[in-house]
C-alpha cells in the first residue's frame, strides 16, 4: 500500500492532485460525473470584488497540444461567491478548497482575502496576480517583486489561513519574485499561470482570440512549468504547488521530483472530463513502477 | 453528459465540404433535439463540438463541414475508426413550445439539427414547414430527407442556382407559422428575430474551451444574465438574446 498523502501549510491531502482555478468552475460539471472527493482539494474560479462578465469572444483558440484562453475572470464576484457557489459546493465538496481571489488593486485583493478567510470551507489563499488576460491589474501585480511583495504583505494582514501567491512565468526572473512573496510573509507558492500567447486565423489574417492575446496553457508547458518550480524550489523555503500542462501520474510525479508539494491540473480537466479521477486512480500503479512507497518521500528529489 | 467510445461505419461526402458520419455506440447521453457532441481527435488538444443531426439507442448521425484541419481530419476517417465522444452537451430545443405549424430554419452547417427536431414534431402529430438556406447548389443537402418525414420543405440559395433565390427570410415572410426554430449563422439568426411574427429558439455557436460548462470560454451576455453557450444553450429564447 503506498501513501500518496502530502500536507501544504498543515492542511493534509490524501493526494496532491488539485484540479486548477479556471477549469473546475465550483465544481458542480464535474460532480455530476465523479465524486470530486476524491480529489486532494480543489481551486476554485478566480474571484474578484466585482461581478465580471471578462472579456468578449471568441476567447478560446486550439493550439498544438494546448489551448489559449482569454476568458478574463468571469466571476459573479466574491458576495455571490460566498452566497451562493459556496454553499452548493458545500453540497458536493467535504474537503477544504483553495479559493483563488484576484483584483485590480492591492485594496480589491486585501478585500476579497478577508471576506473568503472567514469561510469555514476554504483550506488555503491562492492569490492570483498572473492573469493575463486582465488590462491594469492581475499580470501587473506579478511582474514586478515590488508588487507582488505589497499585495503579499496587504493579504497577509487581513487573513489567518495559509497564503499561496499564484506567479506568472511571463517575466524575466521568477526566482526574485517567488522570494519577494516569501520574505513578505507568504505561506506558499502556486506556479506556473499561463504563458502569453497568439494564434492568428489565416482566413481572416487576424488574431483568432478577440483580445488579440490570452493565456497559453496544455500539454506543451509542462517542460517549461518543471524548469521554473525547479529554480523557484532552490530558492525559497516555502511549499510550493506546481502546474503547467499536467495530465497524466507521471507528469504529478515528474512534478513533485522538480520541487512541488501539490499539483494542480488544468487545461487537461476541460478535454478530458475525467482527467483528475484517472490520475488519482494512476497514481498507486505508477508509485508501484518507480518504488515510490511515500510520494511526500520525492519532493524535490530531482536535486 | 456521458463519455463513451464511438465506431465510424459510414464517413460519406453528401455536398461541398460536407459529410454525413454515422457513428456506432452508446448515445444514452441525449436527451434532446438540438445538443451537440464533443469529439476528441488524435492530434488535437480540443475536441470538436458538433451538433447531431439525428440518434436513436445506438446510432448517432452527426453532418459537418470540413472547414479546418480538425474537420478535415474527420472527413478522413474511414468505417472502424474508434472516436472518443461526449456526449449529450447542450440545453436542446424546448418541443412543448412548438404549436401546431411550427417552422423549422436551417442555415448551411446549421440545418443538421433541425433533422432530429423535424422527426420528433412529426411524431408528435405538428406539421412542420422547412426551410433551409445555402449559399448556392453545390452546397446542398438533405432537402429529400426532410420531404422523406413529411415536412413541406423550401430551399432558399443566395445566388439562386437552386430553389428560391434569396435568403431564409425571403420565405419565412410569405409563411404561417406557429413558432420558429433556428439554427445557423449569427447574420441569418439576427435576420430571422427581425422578420419574425412570434416567438422562437435559436442556437448559436461560440468558440468552445470543455463543451460542459467548465472553462466560461464561450460565454455570451444575454437579457437574463450570463450565459455559456455549451451549457445553458446553444438554443436561448429570442427574447432573451442582446444583438
Amino acid at each position: 500500500m503506498v501513501n500518496t498523502k502530502v500536507t501544504l501549510s498543515g492542511l493534509e491531502l490524501d493526494n496532491p492532485v488539485i484540479p486548477a482555478s479556471g477549469t473546475f468552475g465550483f465544481g458542480y460539471e464535474f460532480a455530476e460525473l465523479y465524486d470530486i472527493n476524491i480529489l486532494g482539494s480543489f481551486s476554485f474560479k478566480g474571484t474578484t470584488k466585482e461581478p465580471r462578465f471578462g472579456n468578449p469572444t471568441p476567447r478560446i483558440a486550439e493550439c498544438p497540444m494546448g489551448m489559449i484562453n482569454s476568458v478574463g475572470l468571469q466571476n459573479p464576484g466574491i458576495d455571490k461567491v460566498i452566497s451562493e457557489e459556496l454553499p452548493k459546493l458545500k453540497k458536493c465538496f467535504n474537503k477544504k478548497v483553495i479559493a483563488n481571489i484576484s483584483g485590480f488593486s492591492v485594496d480589491e485583493y486585501s478585500y476579497c482575502a478577508e471576506r473568503i478567510d472567514k469561510e469555514e470551507q476554504v483550506g488555503i489563499i491562492e492569490i492570483n496576480v498572473s492573469c493575463p488576460n486582465v488590462h491594469n491589474g492581475g499580470m501587473a501585480f506579478g511582474t514586478s517583486a515590488e508588487n507582488v511583495a505589497k499585495v503579499t504583505k496587504a493579504v497577509k494582514e487581513v487573513t489567518t489561513k495559509p497564503v499561496y501567491i499564484k506567479l506568472s512565468p511571463n517575466v524575466t526572473d521568477i526566482v526574485s519574485i517567488a522570494k519577494a512573496c516569501e520574505e513578505n510573509g507568504a505561506d506558499g507558492i502556486s506556479m506556473i499561470n499561463t504563458l502569453l500567447g497568439m494564434r492568428i486565423d489565416l482566413k481572416t489574417k487576424k488574431p483568432v482570440i478577440a483580445n488579440k492575446m490570452g493565456g497559453f496553457s496544455g500539454t506543451a508547458i509542462l517542460p517549461v512549468a518543471l524548469r521554473m518550480v525547479y529554480q523557484v524550489y532552490e530558492a525559497v523555503n516555502i511549499p510550493i504547488i506546481g502546474m503547467g500542462g499536467v495530465s497524466t501520474a507521471e507528469d504529478v510525479i515528474e512534478m513533485m521530483l522538480a520541487g512541488a508539494t501539490a499539483v494542480q491540473v488544468g487545461a487537461a480537466n476541460l478535454v478530458e472530463p475525467f482527467a483528475c479521477k484517472n490520475i488519482i486512480e494512476n497514481l498507486p500503479k505508477v508509485m508501484e513502477k518507480y518504488k515510490i512507497d511515500d510520494l511526500k518521500s520525492i519532493i524535490g528529489g530531482a536535486h | 453528459m456521458k463519455q463513451s467510445i464511438f465506431e465510424v461505419k459510414a464517413n460519406t461526402k453528401i455536398a461541398e465540404n460536407t459529410y454525413k458520419m454515422v457513428l456506432g455506440g452508446d448515445c444514452s447521453g441525449i436527451t434532446a433535439s438540438g445538443q451537440f457532441v464533443n469529439i476528441k481527435l488524435d492530434g488535437f488538444f480540443l475536441r470538436r463540438p458538433i451538433s447531431v443531426c439525428d440518434y436513436d439507442d445506438n446510432e448517432l448521425t452527426l453532418i459537418y463541414k470540413a472547414l479546418g484541419k480538425g474537420t478535415e481530419y474527420m472527413a478522413e476517417l474511414g468505417a472502424g475508426a474508434k472516436l472518443d465522444i461526449l456526449t449529450g452537451l447542450g440545453n436542446g430545443y424546448d418541443l412543448s413550445k412548438s404549436g401546431n405549424e411550427p417552422v423549422l430554419i436551417g442555415g448551411g452547417a446549421g440545418v443538421p439539427p433541425m433533422y432530429n427536431l423535424c422527426r420528433k414534431l412529426v411524431a408528435e402529430g405538428k406539421k412542420p414547414q422547412v426551410i433551409l438556406g445555402f449559399n448556392k447548389e453545390n452546397e446542398v443537402f438533405f432537402e429529400n430527407e426532410f420531404k422523406a418525414l413529411g415536412a413541406e420543405v423550401t430551399v432558399t440559395t443566395a445566388d439562386g442556382s437552386y430553389g428560391m433565390k434569396g435568403f431564409v427570410t425571403d420565405a419565412l415572410k410569405n409563411m404561417k407559422y406557429t413558432y420558429i426554430y433556428s439554427c445557423g449563422p449569427e447574420p441569418m439568426l439576427k435576420a430571422i428575430y427581425n422578420t419574425a411574427e412570434t416567438s422562437g429558439q435559436l442556437s448559436f455557436e461560440e468558440r468552445m474551451g470543455c463543451g460542459f460548462g467548465a472553462c466560461m470560454g464561450c460565454s455570451c451576455a444575454t437579457k437574463y444574465g450570463n450565459k455559456r453557450i455549451c451549457k445553458d444553450g446553444p438554443v436561448l429564447e429570442m427574447e432573451e438574446i442582446i444583438w
